[in-house]
Order: structure tokens, then sequence, then C-alpha cells
């Protein structure tokens, strides 16, 4: 199954299951079903519980918020990531504090979608990954979209925690398939976290975001081809708060953070910070970050993917860890 | 705006409505004095001279009814729940505060009550809302005030044309006071609120008056057509008596003279003086026995969970 139509189901489950959900979004309606077509079908099942908006990200994330205030769950999509500048104040100022402002905790079940990232060509302020914007704000939760995570789960876990969460797709999963992998590698998971790895005793160990998962797992496939060199790959699906506590068993001496964000700020700045407090001692130097340069993110072919963070530059900055 | 704008005599109101302007009256008052001798942390904004709004609205909104508050919204607590301890508490951050010190003047939330600190950000929210009230609770509105600053906010405008769109049971009570903090209304507002609504294809209703019966009568059966999902915005010529938050008011002294001369307290305690000042000496003295019980309480706490 393709990651888009495992999400897809995932929110036809939800509205299934849950009368009080709704969804709302730019163009979400059928026939067209969304711009990434993850809302098809649901307008046609659930009339009256898809709602398609103006183009106003501020007030459909507004609504979405009021919506989860009066009891219900509220799904609401952006139609690409990068738009949700455009309700920033209704995420900070609005959802996410009133969970605990008004002095008691008030439980909002919210989930703001965000396609997320580029490789596709659309330029500067289509194709971000906006993560970091939104790390350390108090009551609100960040998790990403993960070919080794599924969406109905996911949505589940979003939901329980009862405070508004941002859910980053990386768009180019949408058309991969869940849980590919190459067969050289084993899978398995612990808890939340997907562990992905050839052996017990890795040289060196990957956390990656489900967006960076497939190109994390083409660099170690050339690593340990080439270089003999065995990665071991974790995905949260919670990237804030981030439960370092889950990761801990599961680490080495040597460990990357890799992500797509563009350099400065970054959510891998923030995972290391967290790791060094834990397990300094036990590593054999300072967790590395992988991202992308800092710079917009181009449009032509060429000039994207030299700005882009990918299997290349996270074989790199494998080898440049163990071999200096 | 600063003109005189009414100069009949104002009706008589029942002992509990003239109570409750004078409540809302002294609490602003007391605090303005609390935070002169220093006693209150951070700041705060008054409705002295809007008290009559939410008073007005007050039998005219409902316990289902969902209220929507902003920076200036003591009046409309008040007017809400009559629980100045709890406000109080709040804003001096003393046990029995609404929100356990945490929000302070400009975030309180209370059952089907809540305000924000950001203009314009609560009218999407309650947008939200009505959209729930329309489909579970019919009959129900969702209340929004906001002040003629609040309408350079973009966010304004988004969910006014949801409303108009969705036809959402949405009351948009706009006090016009003439100025947004320092900045006259003439100064930032082109053309006009009512113009604005009329774009979104939204009612429009323009209040003068300060007379709370008048003002009952005629915005009655408006209220009513918004519980038919009909959106209306209401807006009151207002003024604001007192500075944005403390000592800050740079207006020029005629300004402020006009709001003055618009005042309804002084105009009530010269049309109806007996039962103003008997109640006046009433709510005075126990607005003070309020502020000294609640200043004598321990320190809020705030339960995080």
């Amino acid at each position: 199954m393709r990651v888009a139509e495992n999400l897809n189901a995932a929110l036809h489950g939800l509205l299934d299951d849950d009368p009080t959900a709704y969804v709302l979004g730019e163009d979400v309606l059928d026939p067209y079903g969304g711009a990434f077509k993850i809302t098809k079908g649901l307008s046609m099942r659930f009339p009256g519980r898809v709602i398609g908006t103006p183009i106003s990200e501020g007030a459909l994330t507004g609504v979405a918020a009021g919506l989860a205030l009066t009891g219900n769950t509220a799904v609401a999509e952006i139609m690409f990531g990068d738009f949700v500048a455009l309700a920033f104040d209704q995420i900070c100022n609005f959802a996410s504090k009133s969970v605990s402002m008004y002095g008691k905790r008030l439980p909002l079940r919210m989930v703001v979608r965000c396609p997320t990232g580029g490789g596709r060509g659309y330029g500067p302020t289509h194709s971000q990954s906006m993560q970091k914007h939104f790390v350390g704000m108090p009551g609100l939760s960040l998790y990403e979209m993960s070919p080794f995570h599924d969406n109905r789960a996911v949505f589940t876990a979003m939901l329980q925690r009862g405070e508004p969460c941002l859910f980053f797709e990386d768009k180019v999963l949408y058309t991969r398939q869940m849980d590919q992998v190459d067969p050289m590698f084993r899978v398995r998971r612990d808890g939340e976290l997907a562990v992905i790895d050839l052996e017990d005793r890795p040289d060196c160990v990957i956390i990656a975001p489900g967006g960076m998962a497939h190109r994390t797992l083409a660099a170690m496939k050339t690593l340990v081809l080439q270089q003999e060199i065995s990665c071991r790959l974790l995905v949260p699906s919670r990237l804030y708060p981030l439960d370092v506590d889950a990761m801990l068993p599961h680490l080495g001496e040597v460990v990357l953070v890799a992500e797509e964000s563009t350099a400065g700020g970054t959510w891998g700045g923030e995972v290391a910070h967290l790791l060094h407090e834990r397990v300094w001692d036990r590593l054999r130097g300072p967790v590395r970050l992988v991202h992308s340069r800092a710079s917009v993110i181009p449009t032509a072919a060429h000039l994207e993917s030299e700005v882009l963070a990918g299997e290349s530059t996270i074989h790199d900055a494998v080898r440049k860890a163990l071999r200096g | 705006m600063t003109e005189t704008l009414d100069r009949l005599r104002l009706s008589r109101l029942g002992d509990d409505d003239l109570e409750l302007l004078l409540l809302v009256r002294h609490f602003e008052l007391k605090l303005l004095e609390l935070y002169g001798r220093g006693e209150l942390n951070g700041t705060t904004h008054t409705c002295l001279g809007q008290e009559y709004v939410p008073v007005s609205l007050r039998p005219l909104l409902g316990e289902h009814d969902h209220i929507f508050s902003n920076h200036r919204g003591h009046g409309h607590y008040l007017a809400r729940f009559a629980d100045p301890h709890g406000l109080l508490a709040e804003i001096m951050g003393r046990e029995g505060a609404v929100c356990g010190g945490v929000g302070g003047s400009q975030h309180i939330h209370r059952d089907r009550y809540l305000s924000t600190g950001v203009q314009g950000e609560s009218l999407p929210v309650a947008a939200g809302v009505a959209l729930h009230l329309k489909r579970a609770e019919p009959g129900a509105l969702a209340c929004v005030y906001i002040g003629d600053g609040t309408w350079g906010e973009g966010a304004v405008y988004e969910a006014l044309n949801l409303a108009s769109l969705w036809r959402l049971p949405l009351l948009v009570v706009v006090e016009n006071n003439g100025i947004a903090q320092s900045t006259p209304t003439t100064s930032q507002m082109a053309g006009s609120i009512a113009g604005r609504a009329a774009a979104f294809g939204v009612k429009h209703h323009l209040v003068v008056s300060t007379d709370v019966n008048e003002i009952r009568t005629s915005l009655e059966p408006l209220v009513t057509e918004v519980r038919d999902c009909r959106p209306l915005v209401v807006e009151f010529v207002t003024h604001r008596l007192g500075p944005h938050s403390k000592g800050d008011d740079i207006r020029p002294a005629d300004a402020v003279q006009a709001a003055r001369d618009n005042d309804w307290y002084v105009r009530y305690a010269n049309d109806h003086p007996d039962q103003f000042h008997r109640l006046d000496r009433l709510v005075r003295a126990e607005v003070q026995a309020i502020a000294d019980e609640v200043a004598a309480r321990p320190l809020s706490r705030w339960e995080e969970s």
C-alpha cells in the first residue's frame, strides 16, 4: 500500500470511528479530493463533516480550534506546509496556549496536517520543512509521517495527547510504499520508535524523521556495500516532545541526526542537545547534524538537489563521522 | 465619534441592572487604584465608560451561548458571571482565581466564556464554535466582542466571510470607542465598519444610545435572527473614559471631556439621583470590601497537569 493510501484510509477510519470528527481544508472535497488526493472519497462518505474552506489558513485553523473547543475532533489540512505560517497565530497564540493558559488543562483534539518538504520542484515557498519553527511550543506536539508507522495508529496517538498536533507529511512519501525496505535490513518497532538495522552492534546510529527514512536507508545500503559501515536507523513518530528515553537503548558511540530542514535552529540541534545531556560520556564525539543548506529551496532540479539533504549528504556525513 | 450623541434622559433601570453597571464601574476604578499603588502585577485594560454594552446584552444571551471576550473584558465577564471575587483574584493572583492566576486580566476561560489577548484571533475560533452550535445545539450562538482597532486584523475578514458563507449563528459586538490604544479610528480605518460588514453580506446595526433599556429593545429581535443563523455585526459607538491601560492617555483634553460628557454614570446620576446614590454607595462599599478580602487571600496555585 502506498503511503498516501494509508493516510487516506486513516482519515476514512477516523471519520468512521469518531462521529465528532471533522476534516477541513482548501480543495479537500470530492471529486478533487485535495491537492495531494489525501482526502479522496471523504466528502462523498461523510458529507457535512468534510468541509471545503476558502483560502484562509488562519481562519480554517481557528475554526478547527473552535470545533475542538466544543468537544469535536478536528483535522485541518494546510495545502502546502509552507502556508502554515499563515496559521501561526492560531497555533501558537490560541490553540497551543489554550491547553494550559487558563489555569487547568483544556484538552483539544486537533491535528493540523502539513504536506512538507522539497524534491518535487515546487520552489522556495512550496518546498520547506517547517518543523523547526514549532519546536519548543508548550501545548503543541509535532509528529511526522513515516512509511514505518501506520497513520491510523499515529492519528490515535496524536488525538490521545489532548493537545494540538502538527503532522508533517513529506510529500515525496505519498507515492512510496508503506514499510518499503531492502531485504538486507531488519525492521522492528520498539514502542513508537521504528528501528531498522543489519546487526546488533552497528558502527553508527542515525536518527531521522519519516521523510528522511528512505534516503537514510539508501545511504545505509551503499555504506555497508562500499565501505563496510553498518548503520542503524531510528525513526520516531513524534518529533516534539521527543521521547529520548525510548532511544537510549538503541544508541551507540556515533550518532547522527538527519533531516531535510535547511540549516539553522534545526530540530536536529534540539535532539543533539537532549542526547548530549543524557549520553555525552558514551559518545565518541558530538552528535552530528545532517540537514539541507542554509538557503531557499530552488525550483530547477539541478539547483534543488544541491540544496536539499539527501542520500549522498548522509553517506558523506557518516563516513566523516567514522573516518574523519 | 466624540460628539455628544445622546442628550435625552436615560430611562430608569431595574436595581439589578444599575447594580451591575455600578459593579463594573467601581471594579475598574478599584483596579486603577490598586495599580497606582503598585499592588497588581503586569497591566490591565479597563472598560470605563463602556460598561453598559455587556450589561445591555446580558439578558439577551443565555447560558448555552458562547462568549468570546478580548483584552478589555472585565465588564464582559462580570455581566456573564457576576463574580467579582474570582476575577479580582485572577488579576491579583490570589486563591480563588478563575484561572489560577495563569491567564490574568485578558486570558480567562470559564464554562462557555473565553477571552484572549490577541486582536481578532477569537473570530475564526468563534466561527468554529458557531459551526458546532448550528449543528449540535441549534438556537445557541457565539458572541464575540471586538473593538474598532480589531478591524485592522485580517482574521476578522476571514471569519466574516465564513460566517456569511456558512450562515453561522455569530454575533460580532463592536465596541467602537473611537481609539485604538493611542490611535484615533480616523487614523487607522478607511471606510466604515458598516461598509465592511456589507461587503460580506453581513447585517450591520449601529447603536448610538447608552440607554440600556432602549438598546435591549432594539437588539432583541436582531439577536433572535442570529440564533436563526443570520450573522450580525452590532456596532456600539461608545467612549473609553480611561486610558488604554494605565497612565498612558495622551488624548487631547477635549476628547477626554467629550467622553466624560457621554458617560452614562454622570448622566444617570442626574436623571435618577435617589436610586443612583443609594446603589452607588452600596456597590462602592461592596467593591472595597471585595478588594480587601481578596488581597488578604493566599497566593494562587497553578495546578499543572
